[in-house]
């Protein structure tokens, strides 16, 4: 049997032409079959409500659409908001200002640890809430060591800070050599000229490869559909920053683009209780950052061996 | 030119219909498959609609059993030209029928890639993003595109020389030299860039000192030539079997091998690999630790990376001695080796890359059932795939399917 000739071709059908009843039928028994346990397997697609519109699925490329088609895309994400959330935002399409380069510095010596800035930013960039996503990690370091290893990520006194340690908040540290843009596959994210690098949420295929080439675990994706309570909803948006992403996209801190190039603070800079939180532009000499960078005997970029370049800087009160 | 075209219609309608037709254990084995098949696309439709969060998959380990399963799969893809090398450059008599099945393989595999790659993505409704000219590939820049390049180049590749080869044996011609032998050339050369571009997508990334190591892209190619050759052993064995297809022992032989030659280089650069990281003892040893020893209280993968490494060590020994010369203890010996660069190459190579977090955080991934599901499902498609190809490569192989026997009377 097992070397029998195979195919024997017997229980061949027969061409269309001789085809007699009985394996009409029969074909046509497998074939309903078949199809049934097809439309069945592919049921669960009937919960796809609102997974993509046409104008979604149609929308080209940040860089590539023009004045008039961003007003129209504009709208359209003022229309979906409002229809999931009953409120009528604002969105904009802010563009990088000129002979500004954002830098951001922060004082080791001063942070705390409380993790204000934390949730400032979740509040004010409209981040999921279930499941949360959070921009800022603040790492507990063991006094003495800058081995991000030893770090502790869900420390929870009842008081900060304590003794023995010291805390670094690690966000998206805004590369000028950013490992993220480099291995996007369809130029999804990119920095602009003010050195924010920002994703374009419409175009993100969420392959999620930035966020393993990512050195600062800066970007984070959202596995199911992001949920947001209506009344925390920040209605100022804009379409690089804070406008509510869709399920299966990448996302991740921004200097609150909304804010900044409004000329404004970034959030967590605003809320920081300590003072440990400078922002400005580094072109400009009399900024508070480019005198720090000017003076402060020691600053730090994480990972410097990396060679990202980071324009996040770490320094001390020395 | 109707006529033509005509013609080789006719010739795809026969090979489309002879893949309906078989003996019972055909359809058993048809009908087991697509049951998976189907399972697989409902848990994919599933992850469709609740997001990639149906999967074990986190912000800590954004990547898993898809990937592990595609950059294996791969490998298997690359090897079907440790199969082309000694036919068309070293004239080996005993493969020279063989070869065409294992092209067909590396088809099957290069298409469960692409389902592997798809049901990774977060947004598959954007893959048309991909698409030179009509999305924004970022070519040169993304090893991605790289990958997405020569992985479709690959697939067509084998198309044509297994598509135009078939069709002239179909229609009993001589294939005409300038039609497929170059394209054989460039198959060779193109087989090793697709695991080296696969390879290259991990070694690129500087903030992940695991796969941040000129070793990995060595070691891509020497586990997939000797997991993929040893699949082709297997396959050839169930094809001498089921046919009375002409399969030599002497071919397999050389098979066994090309298996033992690079299971052998394998088993050498692993031991490079492996005194580089602890030796040396700096702080990037962690993920290597947490793969091998475990670390911080957390050793999911330190069992399958141990069943890993005793499958490769007991299949090295079984390649080199004259025991695995008997069929029995070569297929053996091809399981362990199958097995063991599955596990390796896939959740021992993916996932300690991301273990622990860049910021130096340990967090677990273990793969969810539903995603459990679509895996199964990808595979027992790339199965129903390859045995479709050979129920259909077997016979036009053998004259048994031709344009002499065509006529209203024998459609198959």
């Amino acid at each position: 049997m097992s070397h029998s000739d195979f195919p024997p071709l017997q229980g061949e059908p027969a061409p269309a032409a001789g085809m007699n009843r009985r394996s009409f039928l029969r074909t046509s028994a497998v074939l309903t079959t078949g199809l049934a346990a097809l439309a069945s397997s592919l049921r669960p697609l009937l919960e796809l409500e609102d997974y993509t519109s046409v104008e979604q699925f149609m929308q080209k490329y940040y860089k590539e659409l023009t004045p008039a088609e961003m007003a129209k895309v504009l709208k359209r994400i003022e229309n979906e908001v409002e229809k999931q959330y009953g409120i009528r935002p604002q969105v904009r399409d802010l563009r990088p200002m000129d002979g500004v380069e954002f830098v951001y510095a922060l004082n080791l010596t001063r942070c705390i640890g409380c993790r204000k800035c934390v949730h400032a930013c979740v509040q004010e960039n409209n981040q999921s809430r279930n499941p949360e996503i959070q921009y800022i990690r603040v790492l507990r370091m063991p006094h003495g060591s800058f081995d991000l290893d030893q770090s502790e990520h869900n420390y929870a006194p009842a008081t900060v800070p304590e003794k023995g340690y010291f805390y670094m908040p690690v966000q998206c540290q805004q590369c000028r050599n950013p490992p993220c843009v480099k291995v996007c596959p369809v130029h999804a994210t990119w920095q602009e000229t003010d050195g924010i690098t920002v994703i374009d949420y419409n175009w993100c295929i969420g392959c999620r490869y930035c966020e393993a080439a990512c050195p600062y675990w800066a970007r984070h994706f959202n596995f199911t559909k992001p949920s947001i309570p209506k009344e925390r909803l920040n209605p100022e948006m804009s379409y690089l920053g804070n406008q509510p992403r869709h399920q299966g996209v990448m996302e991740k801190c921004h200097f609150c683009i909304q804010r900044t190039r409004a000329g404004r603070y970034p959030a967590c800079l605003e809320v920081c209780p300590a003072g440990a939180r400078k922002f400005g532009n580094i072109l400009d000499p009399n900024s508070e950052v480019s005198y720090i960078l000017r003076t402060k005997r020691v600053f730090i970029q994480l990972k410097e061996e990396l060679g990202t370049s980071p324009r996040f800087f770490y320094y001390f009160d020395v | 030119m109707r006529r033509a075209t005509r013609e080789y219609l006719v010739f795809l309608w026969r090979c489309g219909r002879i893949a309906f037709v078989g003996d019972w254990r055909y359809y058993a084995w048809m009908g087991v498959l697509t049951v998976i098949c189907l399972l697989g696309l409902n848990a994919y439709a599933k992850q469709l609609v609740h997001g990639l969060i149906a999967t074990g998959m986190s912000d800590e380990v954004s990547w898993g059993v898809y990937i592990a399963n595609f950059t294996f799969l791969v490998g298997v893809a690359a090897a079907a030209v440790m199969m082309v090398i000694p036919v068309y450059i070293y004239d080996n008599e005993e493969l020279h029928d063989l070869v065409i099945f294992g092209e067909l393989l590396a088809v099957a595999a290069i298409l469960m890639c692409l389902a592997f790659v798809t049901v990774d993505l977060g947004r598959p409704d954007r893959f048309w993003h991909l698409i030179p000219g009509l999305g924004q590939l970022n070519f040169p820049a993304s090893m991605l595109s790289w990958d997405v390049i020569v992985l479709n180049g690959y697939l067509l590749l084998n198309v044509h020389i297994c598509g135009y080869l078939l069709y002239c044996r179909y229609r009993n011609v001589k294939p005409s030299k300038w039609f497929y032998i170059p394209f054989v050339f460039v198959a060779i050369v193109w087989a090793v860039s697709i695991h080296t571009v696969t390879a290259f997508l991990y070694v690129g990334l500087g903030g992940r000192p695991f796969w941040n190591s000129s070793i990995v892209g060595p070691r891509f190619l020497a586990s997939a030539f000797t997991a993929g050759p040893a699949i082709i052993i297997l396959a050839l064995q169930v094809i001498r079997r089921l046919t009375n297809y002409r399969i030599t022992d002497k071919a397999l032989l050389t098979l066994r091998s090309i298996v033992q030659v690079s299971m052998l280089i394998n088993v050498f650069l692993l031991v490079n690999e492996v005194f580089k990281e602890f030796y040396s003892g700096n702080l990037h040893v962690a993920s290597s630790k947490y793969l091998y020893l475990g670390l911080h209280g957390y050793h999911a993968l330190v069992p399958w990376i141990w069943t890993a490494i005793v499958f490769n060590l007991v299949a090295m020994f079984l390649l080199v001695l004259p025991l695995s010369r008997s069929l029995k203890w070569l297929n053996l010996t091809c399981v362990l080796c199958i097995v063991g660069i599955w596990i390796e190459k896939g959740m021992g190579l993916v996932i300690p890359g991301f273990i622990p977090t860049p910021l130096g955080q340990m967090v677990e991934y273990r793969p969810s059932l539903n995603e459990t599901l679509v895996c199964l499902g990808i595979w027992a498609f790339g199965l129903l795939c390859y045995t479709v190809f050979l129920r259909m490569s077997v016979p036009i192989l053998q004259g048994r399917l031709s344009k002499a026997n065509e006529g209203p009377g024998r459609p198959a």
